[in-house]
């Protein structure tokens, strides 16, 4: 699991994150100013500070936030000068956006804001389309606005060019001022809320923010999204009240409380409008005591009243986002705050402690307890420092709201104190003055608070003490807006006009603020003289504000936060890895020493026990190999025996009945070649293989009554196939992984014949076992470095265990294996059919496709029906129109076609009789496995460099490709730390999606266009090279798989055909054209010898035809990189390969006949220069 | 590096060098040859000592022979018991190969229980197995089992099977990630009255599920 941060905000304004993984609380100090507010999102965090203006940390990443300005310019030919920018008077401007209507000059271009750079100066884009440009990356048409290309026509009139320039958001990792407009916002914020961002996933990172003001309104801020963190503009929402407080789930929930206690609702939040449309108002939970503040997960809405009583609310969801009725909840506090997964935080009344609700599940929302979180914060002590320089903001600061919920947290929890203290009050005020060389902010703050409250009083005095930043608020008078007790006290510095308003509203509540006001008067002695106390590291922290807005748990977190109460626990968890090792290691020692003892010298004894024959039987299903295929009821046994030298073997037998007449079918263990669980909702099912039946492409296919049964059965029988192979331990160096379209992951050790020549074994007798975890892509390199691809693009390590999954106990190792998630989405289909009378609906024709389908429509697919891929995955959202289908969607997320099936378009048109749309549904998976998450960047892609056997690489060059399509170069990847350190991004023009990266740090890529890059000049001591060299695709084709090898570069095309590259030359590394190697091909592996490997389609073996087929190159020599023909293996169902960690030289055996003279040598450059295509189908 | 795995296969197959005589008091036709065996330590003496059993058998009448005990130094030992146990207890200082007697009359009813049959030797070891299910899981796990599987575990034990045993041994000792362990760790406290020291050696035995053996621990208590 990354890291996540939980923010909060102590009674002094500073800004705390406690990390997830973390074990106390970091003050951010960066912080110059202190803060009221604070909400966050994984991404960034806001908050309102003292001076009343909105700041905007956004965290760090290795990857920059860059936008890209493009401007155009255009020039038209005359008969004097040629092409020239003097245009005619009815053309566009010379300088101009894409369509030509907007003026852009170069110059006309600014930064936003001070937190943005420009990166470089503008540049010529050179690619058109995939293609490279003639010099000037000009672009060539008849007239404004038409189709352009490439090249010059005699026609040609006009012609325009691409200009481009980044720019970089700097401020990161630092409390960034959001520069305020001030047209329309004559009033300080008074809270800021911000969410949404599950709302759409288009634009890239968007968020909703929420705040409101001092007088009640409410702001949207507008234009929030990745490439743009600090958005565009606030937005006045009208509201049917005043507002004080309000909330923003990650959906689309967002509630607000009033200053007469009740709530109201926004409605109409959705994709086309995420500021929603109207309001609603739900009463307060309870009708004597008013709201006072509410927090807003997914699916939930906590409130609390003026009295710190807790309130849930029942039957939340879109739909319904009012909800049906409150339940009461035990504990007082006085803020609540509901983070990712639902999860909640609170700040208690009494003790201003942060506490979490335990146990908050989706099935059980409203969570079991509340669990105080006790760490410490860092560096008690060393705040005197910062509290001296920020004096001055402190006084200011007190002219602010916040500090007055001190004083009440004070007035609740320290009324012990409180009194013991009462008795020396005379004391108190001549205190601070004779300590003042030793700063202390607390005693700071509280004078400040005095002198505040006492200017509260008599507002004249306040002005000397109101530093310059408050200038901007137009007249300062004092004044006190009260909140009702339980959210504190707010002392605002706003017009007086609202504050008689404000009051003037409050006058229902007078009785129970007046107590409160006084209260927090009389207290402010006392609290200054129970600051006499030495401000240590003892003292138990006193909390205002909590936000766990960008802090991801779930109930099963693991978390450090909590007190010592479970001590057996923390004992545990104080054994690190190595120390486990270590004494596992000592165990062993021990115990070998005593069987050296007790058994060495007495080893012609005889055995109390004689070995037998072990046999386990059991039931099964088994598809059978005759047509009609069915299920049929066998009898499955394993019989196991040791053989002549001690090496276990075993037998597979399925007994079964033809004809009335008993038969079996058997399988000796030593020949099946892997164990495929193939688990669908209906049936447990797995295949057996052996080379025989790898050739048929017709395993034997087995059903288990259970899941639990297939599981022991498969655990049984893999311990079976590798003691009989002699297999123990984690996957070697030169492993071979795989990956099954099920996310299952596989490994073979390949064998030194795998690549011999000319006679190499055939890859249908490669053994594979599974290893646990579920990736979707799975890299690695003869250095043992492995990387792996969730289909969430999660990025994993392999950690060097073994096993994980359902091999548990012995066919696992205990270290090195993790829990691992995955999420992957399920779509299904709506389709409708156009009639005259209603429009669309959903009667079909009778011929038609069901009206709720699969892609294919050939299976009905309702919302009802449809289940996770297998038991073990979960539903972790409800069904929702997916609107990133290619080809676009209109706004409600349907595609048109003339019919069934056809070609689909985002927008309606006349002969459109059909439309569908798509609709999603995610669903989790929860396995173990040998790997370790690399947080926080998601990949699509990733490629290590493939290493000989003998070379020794100290850094293992590492290359990926983030899901949005920016590539990176990790930093400090070595054997003993495979996931390195961080990630350099490398800067493209465009996105990628494919990379690879040979011998001597070729690194090529694909980019989305379809067109290949080879980097320059990448070296160990410039890992990330320096420039892309534009490379175009085979014609008519778009690239989208790259893999370099020692010096072969193959690339596979949208359409399956396999090609390598011609003339690539140490000097010349780019190479000179494309030939066609083979078509249905899937992925290329290309290993580190050269050795090339396929996950190929449409295979046919003697029974059935496979896709997802591993094929192997055969032929593939020094001199014939391009091999001869295909050698097939495992599959179907099979999606992905690397061969890139055997680095095994296969022996030199060679028949004379076929013997190449020359010693392998660096291979001359090909002369070959023809694109022909000469297709060497894969047998298709 | 040591897995788990290693560790348990040296557990199981850990072997005690035993040497078997008859006692002198024992009425044979002919003298009776001592009889040499490794013994598994997980096990119990009567459910692998059949061969000792038919070997001295050839040498006495039938009406002689009562049930089968064994002694060491003057000590009955308890079959339900380990043997590794009962080695470690009474006999780690001695010289190898361990010097067993054996007695066909006069059984020690004070200090042993009778096992007419190998079926006593089952209920007493899946009682240990339930003990400390009971301990780990609540006894969730065993009780989820089938009778087959109870049976798979046994079997594994009598016929020295490690992987048969350990298929089915392994659910036993699995726990829940979330719980990052299990409730509690079974133990047991096996303790020799030696009347000459004023320390009393106990041995822990931590019931791994399997039957008192995973780990030996020797602690010297100072009693």
């Amino acid at each position: 699991m990354p890291v996540s941060l939980l923010w909060a905000v102590d009674v002094y304004g500073r800004v705390y994150s406690l990390s997830t993984g973390g074990q106390q609380w970091e003050q951010c100090r960066d912080a110059q100013l202190e803060f009221k507010r604070v909400t966050a999102a994984q991404q960034c965090c806001w908050g309102i500070a003292c001076d009343h203006n909105i700041y905007l940390n956004v965290h760090a990443s290795d990857l920059p936030i860059r936008y890209q300005e493009e401007t155009y310019e255009n020039h038209r030919w005359n008969p004097v000068d040629g092409f020239s920018e003097r245009l005619l008077p009815s053309d566009r401007w010379q300088w101009s956006d894409v369509t030509g209507l907007q003026h852009q000059p170069l110059d006309s271009f600014i930064l936003p804001s001070k937190s943005w750079e420009w990166e470089a100066d503008w540049y010529v884009d050179e690619n058109f389309g995939g293609e490279p440009t003639e010099k000037g990356g000009w672009t060539y048409a008849i007239d404004f606005p038409a189709t352009y290309t490439k090249d010059k026509k005699w026609n040609s009139c006009v012609r325009r060019r691409r200009w481009i320039r980044y720019r970089r958001y700097k401020a990161r990792d630092t409390w960034a001022k959001i520069p305020s407009e001030q047209s329309g916002l004559p009033d300080p914020f008074n809270d800021i809320s911000c969410g949404g961002w599950e709302i759409s996933e288009e634009p890239r990172g968007r968020l909703s923010l929420w705040a409101v003001s001092l007088q009640g309104k409410v702001w949207f801020r507008d234009g929030i999204y990745h490439h743009n963190p600090e958005g565009s503009n606030w937005e006045e929402m009208s509201v049917p009240g005043e507002v004080v407080q309000i909330s923003c789930g990650p959906g689309d929930l967002v509630w607000a409380v009033l200053w007469e206690g009740q709530l109201i609702v926004r409605e109409g939040i959705g994709r086309d409008c995420p500021q929603g449309t109207s309001w609603v108002v739900v009463d307060s939970p309870s009708p004597e005591v008013g709201a006072i503040h509410v927090g807003v997960g997914v699916n939930v809405v906590w409130a609390i009243t003026k009295d710190n009583k807790v309130w849930f609310r029942r039957g939340v969801n879109s739909h319904n986002p009012c909800g049906s009725g409150w339940i009461g909840m035990v504990g007082e506090m006085i803020m609540i705050n509901v983070g990712l997964n639902d999860q909640v935080w609170a700040i208690g009344c009494e003790d201003r402690a942060v506490y979490f609700r335990q146990g908050v599940t989706s099935s059980e929302l409203s969570g079991k307890a509340w669990k105080v979180i006790s760490v410490p914060r860092d560096g008690d002590r060393s705040h005197s420092s910062a509290s001296a320089s920020s004096l001055q903001s402190a006084g200011c600061f007190f002219s602010g709201e916040v500090r007055a919920q001190s004083v009440v947290s004070d007035v609740d929890s320290d009324t012990e104190k409180e009194k013991g203290s009462a008795e020396g009050g005379s004391d108190a005020p001549t205190e601070p003055a004779s300590e003042a060389p030793k700063p202390r902010i607390p005693k700071v703050t509280s004078d400040s608070f005095i002198s505040e409250l006492v200017s509260d009083r008599e507002p004249g005095k306040n002005t000397s003490a109101a530093p310059a930043i408050l200038e901007e608020e137009s007249n300062p008078a004092e004044g006190e807006v009260q909140d009702p007790p339980a959210a504190g006290i707010a002392l605002s510095p706003s017009h007086n006009v609202d504050l008689e308003e404000a009051q003037s509203q409050q006058a229902g509540a007078g009785a129970v603020l007046d107590s409160a006001d006084t209260c927090s008067l009389s207290s402010v002695a006392t609290y200054t003289l129970a600051l006499e106390e030495p401000y240590g590291a003892d003292e138990h922290p006193l909390w205002a504000w909590v936000n766990g807005g960008g802090c991801s748990v779930d109930c099963h977190s693991q978390l450090n936060w909590f007190t010592l109460a479970q001590s057996v626990q923390s004992m545990s968890l104080s054994i690190t890895p190595a120390q486990t090792a270590a004494w596992r290691k000592q165990i062993f020692e021990q115990l070998s020493e005593r069987s050296k003892r007790e058994m060495d010298n007495f080893r012609h004894y005889e055995q109390a026990i004689e070995q037998s024959v072990w046999v386990k039987k059991g039931t099964m299903q088994w598809w059978r190999d005759w047509k009609p295929h069915k299920w049929m009821d066998v009898r499955f046994a394993l019989e196991q025996f040791s053989g002549p030298e001690g090496n276990k073997d075993g037998i597979l037998f399925i007994y079964y009945n033809f004809n009335e007449e008993k038969k079996y079918l058997h399988a000796f263990i030593n020949e099946v070649t892997i164990l495929v669980p193939v688990l669908n909702d209906s049936k447990h099912t797995f295949a057996i293989y052996t080379p025989e039946r790898t050739k048929q492409r017709w395993p034997i296919r087995l059903a288990a009554a259970t899941e639990l049964e297939m599981h022991d059965w498969l655990a049984l029988l893999s311990v079976s196939c590798c003691d009989s192979r002699g297999i123990q331990g984690p996957p070697s160096k030169q492993a071979i992984w795989s990956v099954t379209c099920k996310g299952d992951i596989f490994v073979s050790e390949p064998s030194p014949g795998l690549e011999a020549m000319p006679y190499p074994t055939p890859c249908d007798q490669m053994f594979w076992r599974q290893v646990g975890g579920h990736l979707r892509v799975v890299e690695c390199n003869s250095v043992g470095v492995v990387w792996g691809i969730g289909y969430d693009h999660t990025a994993w390590v392999y950690t060097g265990g073994y096993g994980g999954g359902f091999f548990q106990g012995l066919a696992s190792s205990t270290d090195n294996i993790y829990t691992q998630t995955d999420v992957k989405s399920i779509y299904i289909y709506e389709n409708q059919r156009w009639n005259p009378v209603t429009g669309y609906t959903n009667r079909g024709l009778p011929t038609d496709r069901y009206m709720w389908s699969d892609a294919s429509g050939l299976h009905e697919c309702t919302k009802t029906n449809t289940k996770p891929p297998s038991p073990h995955w979960t539903w972790v959202s409800e069904w929702a129109v997916d609107y990133s289908v290619s080809g676009g969607t209109d706004r409600e997320g349907w595609q048109y076609a003339a019919d069934f099936p056809a070609s689909y378009h985002g927008y309606k048109t006349l002969k459109d009789f059909v439309r569908r749309r798509r609709w999603a549904r995610k669903c989790k998976l929860t396995t173990t496995g040998p790997w370790q998450e690399v947080p926080p960047i998601p990949l699509s892609d990733v490629t290590i460099l493939p290493c000989t056997a003998q070379s020794s690489v100290e850094v293992v060059p590492l290359w990926a490709i983030s899901n949005k399509g920016d590539v990176l170069c990790r930093l400090g990847v070595t054997t003993l730390t495979p996931a390195g350190s961080s990630w350099l991004h490398v800067g493209t023009d465009q996105p990628f999606k494919s990379i690879s990266i040979g011998a001597a740090n070729q690194v090529w890529a694909i980019a989305r266009d379809g067109s290949a890059f080879y980097r320059g000049s990448v070296s160990p001591q410039s890992p990330a090279g320096d420039c892309w060299f534009h490379i175009p695709s085979p014609s008519k084709q778009k690239l989208k798989q790259v893999s370099v090898g020692r010096t072969s570069v193959y690339t596979v095309d949208e359409n399956g055909n396999l090609w390598y590259r011609q003339g690539v030359t140490p000097s010349y590394p780019q190479g000179s054209s494309w030939e066609h190697i083979s078509n249905n091909v899937r992925k290329v592996s290309v290993g580190p010898l050269d050795q090339v490997w396929i996950i190929a389609d449409k295979v046919q073996g003697s029974h059935s035809l496979s896709c997802g087929t591993v094929c192997h190159r055969l032929g593939v020599q020094p001199m014939e990189p391009k091999g001869q023909s295909w050698d097939y293996g495992i599959g179907g169902g099979w999606d992905h390969i690397t061969v890139r960690g055997n680095s095994m030289e296969p022996p030199r055996i060679r028949l004379p006949s076929l013997t190449d003279p020359s010693a392998p040598a660096p291979r001359s450059p090909l002369s070959a220069r023809n694109m022909e295509v000469n297709g060497n189908a894969v047998r298709c | 590096m040591a897995d788990d795995k290693d560790v348990l296969r040296d557990v199981w197959f850990g072997r005690i060098p035993t040497c078997f005589t008859l006692h002198q008091d024992e009425v044979t036709e002919r003298e009776a040859e001592p009889f040499y065996l490794l013994l598994p330590r997980v096990s119990y003496l009567t459910l692998v000592t059949d061969k000792v059993k038919k070997h001295f058998l050839k040498v006495m009448k039938a009406e002689d022979v009562e049930e089968m005990w064994f002694e060491y130094e003057g000590t009955p030992l308890k079959w339900h018991y380990p043997i590794g146990v009962l080695f470690d207890l009474h006999a780690s200082n001695t010289a190898l190969p361990w010097s067993i007697t054996v007695h066909f009359k006069d059984f020690p009813e004070r200090d042993l229980l009778h096992c007419p049959s190998n079926s006593v030797i089952e209920a007493h070891f899946m009682s240990s197995i339930k003990e400390a299910d009971a301990l780990k899981h609540k006894s969730q796990v065993i009780n989820d089992m089938q009778k087959k599987d109870h049976k798979q575990l046994w079997m594994g034990l009598q016929n020295d099977k490690f992987d048969q045993f350990w298929a089915m041994n392994r659910k036993l000792m699995e726990y829940p990630t979330e719980e990052g362990g299990f409730r509690y760790i079974p133990f047991r406290i096996y303790q020799v009255h030696t009347h000459t020291h004023t320390h009393t050696h106990i041995y822990i035995y931590i019931l791994a599920g399997v039957s008192p053996f995973l780990l030996t621990l020797t602690l010297t208590l100072t009693l």
